[in-house]
């Protein structure tokens, strides 16, 4: 048993008890809440390493305890939605939330997204170089190889890259990356952001068209995935 | 013809109110007028006639009060103008008298009998509509239930069994056991966002969010999608290079690309080629997705789009919903979907979006 401990904030007994029996048997420490309220107290006498959180709670809106707990809780917050609705998604990543799961999920998905939800808090401190399996990444120098051949990359794809890379395994919205990379003033214009991702797709992927690293996540944004941390 | 006759009726009928006494006084004032120019030709008696004539059509098309008042108002006119003495209301001879009585009669006879034919005539067409409509629920229920009861039939069973008989399984039978139970969730979570998403369509509180897609990535995530259903079928994709980026709502389009291919899949035979082609022209996106396998029954061509609606003969599983939902969606792009089958053998969906598009394929780069 590691010490990893993960708090689920879910209504639903049936749900709670199939997420602890899954983590439990996966080695983590389960703490459980019902609802909203316990939850936030849970969460802060026990703070745990991250928080499954349910978006449709009974007694306070998911959003609300979202917003609560990232004025002071730091480690990632992953949200269960039964709504596929894309723009309550995007609504909870804007607000802090680290990644989304949509009811039903597989198990598989869960534990990938929970790995790769706390390697990357682990990894917050920045390293000077990443390998993934065919890409290798030298930050100091910004170069980005493919096998042993250098990629060419022009500045705007290689900050893009960088972003998605740094923050491998986790969903990032559209708006966020138009942010990031080419500044507040551009983040409606989403036809920069396609027109880049496909350029890199053909410099990176063996094909672009089933690309295995970028992966685009319906109506949300993107995600950086490499082969050890599967996911569907 | 029949529809002439319906606007006709649709213009009396339906506007009831002002408007019905309103017709029904010219048109006892126009036949009193053309009475007036030919009685002396007819005579006064053919003239009642003719105002019965238009009585009874009045009775037709307007409702009970306007008709009656036609009936007293013709019988007073015919009486005032053509009688005689004619210009007072009194009566000459006692055959006009009866002549007039009988008149009155007849006239409001006709209303009221054509006014309780036209009633009937609305209590049969609805009590048919709603047997129509008992009927429709009826499939309905019978269809969803038996789709949404198999597979859960299916998991009780196979947890039942695993439970109880669990000594005797082998573990390839409990295998097997678990592998169905995944299946017939699966199944059912896709019957249950069939009807969500149906459901949803319908309620009108439908908001599409539309942005800028790359339509190639659209297409191959919604195969990558498919690909467990795909793995007997011959694909060709034709999407041009340098296809613009075109403004849609992403999932949505994933959904409706994804039914279709799923659809062709369920009524075709293995091996068949199924051929996706993407195209823009003149601020318009065109997508074709079609097959070589059988085709549809020309008379069911009609049909496809509606809700419910499944094609005679089909196999089981579905609810008729698929290409519904496509067709709600496509509307909601304010697009359209029409399926034909082709000349030598298959058949085509094609979708149009008109949708602003953007050629910054190649951005300039800081």
């Amino acid at each position: 048993m590691n010490n990893t401990s993960i708090l689920v904030i879910d209504d639903e007994p049936q749900i709670r008890k199939l997420l602890s029996i899954t983590l439990q048997s996966n080695d983590y420490k389960v703490l459980e809440a019902s609802n909203g309220k316990e939850g936030l107290n849970q969460a802060a006498n026990h703070p745990p390493d991250l928080i499954l959180l349910d978006l449709g709670l009974p007694d306070d809106n998911g959003h609300v305890v979202l917003k609560h707990l990232r004025e002071w809780f730091n480690n990632p917050i992953i949200i269960l939605s039964v709504q596929s609705g894309e723009a309550d998604i995007v609504k909870a990543l804007d607000n802090g939330a680290n990644d989304y799961l949509i009811k039903p999920f597989r198990t598989g998905e869960l534990l990938a997204r929970v790995r790769s939800a706390l390697r990357n808090a682990a990894n917050l401190s920045q390293t000077p170089v990443a390998n993934f399996n065919d890409l290798s990444f030298d930050f100091i120098n910004r170069v980005v190889r493919k096998g042993k051949t250098i990629i060419k990359l022009t500045t705007t794809e290689y900050s893009l890259l960088v972003l998605l890379v740094r923050n491998e395994g986790k969903v990032l919205t559209h708006r966020y990356l138009l942010n990031q990379v080419w500044g507040p003033a551009h983040q409606n214009e989403s036809q920069y952001l396609r027109v880049f991702i496909a350029q890199l797709r053909k410099k990176i992927e063996a094909d672009p068209n089933r690309p295995v690293h970028i992966i685009t996540e319906s109506g949300v944004g993107y995600r950086f995935i490499t082969h050890d941390s599967p996911m569907i | 013809m029949g529809q002439s006759v319906q606007r006709l009726e649709n213009l009396f009928h339906r506007r009831g109110g002002k408007r019905a006494y309103l017709i029904s006084l010219s048109i006892v004032a126009s036949v009193a007028l053309l009475g007036l120019l030919l009685h002396n030709l007819i005579g006064y008696r053919v003239v009642a006639f003719m105002l019965l004539v238009a009585v009874s059509v009045l009775a037709m098309f307007l409702e009970i009060i306007p008709v009656l008042l036609a009936a007293i108002l013709s019988a007073l006119i015919w009486n005032f103008l053509f009688i005689p003495p004619r210009f007072t209301l009194s009566v000459g001879t006692p055959e006009d008298r009866m002549m007039l009585l009988m008149y009155f009669i007849i006239a409001m006879i006709n209303a009221v009998l054509t006014f309780k034919i036209r009633q009937m005539e609305k209590v049969v067409k609805a009590k048919e509509e709603k047997a129509k409509s008992v009927q429709f629920y009826d499939t309905l229920l019978n269809t969803l239930s038996h789709e949404l009861r198999t597979p859960i039939t299916s998991i009780i069973g196979c947890t039942d069994n695993l439970q109880t008989c669990s000594p005797k399984l082998t573990e390839k039978d409990k295998a097997e056991l678990l592998n169905e139970i995944t299946v017939a969730a699966i199944r059912l979570n896709q019957q249950v966002e069939n009807l969500l998403n149906m459901s949803r369509l319908e309620s009108g509180h439908f908001q599409i969010k539309k942005d800028w897609c790359d339509i190639s990535d659209l297409i191959h995530k919604t195969l990558h999608r498919l690909e467990p259903n795909l793995q007997r079928y011959k694909m060709a994709l034709y999407i041009p290079e340098d296809l613009p980026l075109v403004k849609l709502d992403f999932g949505l389009m994933e959904q409706v690309i994804y039914n279709l291919i799923l659809n062709v899949t369920k009524h075709t035979p293995e091996d068949t080629l199924i051929t996706l082609q993407a195209s823009c022209e003149k601020e318009k996106l065109i997508l074709t997705i079609a097959d070589n396998g059988n085709g549809f029954p020309p008379d069911e061509l009609q049909n496809v789009f509606n809700k419910f609606y499944r094609l005679k003969g089909s196999r089981a599983g579905g609810t008729g919903l698929g290409l519904s939902i496509v067709k709600g969606l496509v509307e909601a792009h304010h697009g359209t979907v029409r399926l034909e089958n082709l000349p030598v053998r298959g058949s085509k969906f094609t979708i149009e979006i008109a949708s602003e598009l953007s050629s910054v394929n190649k951005l300039r780069d800081e």
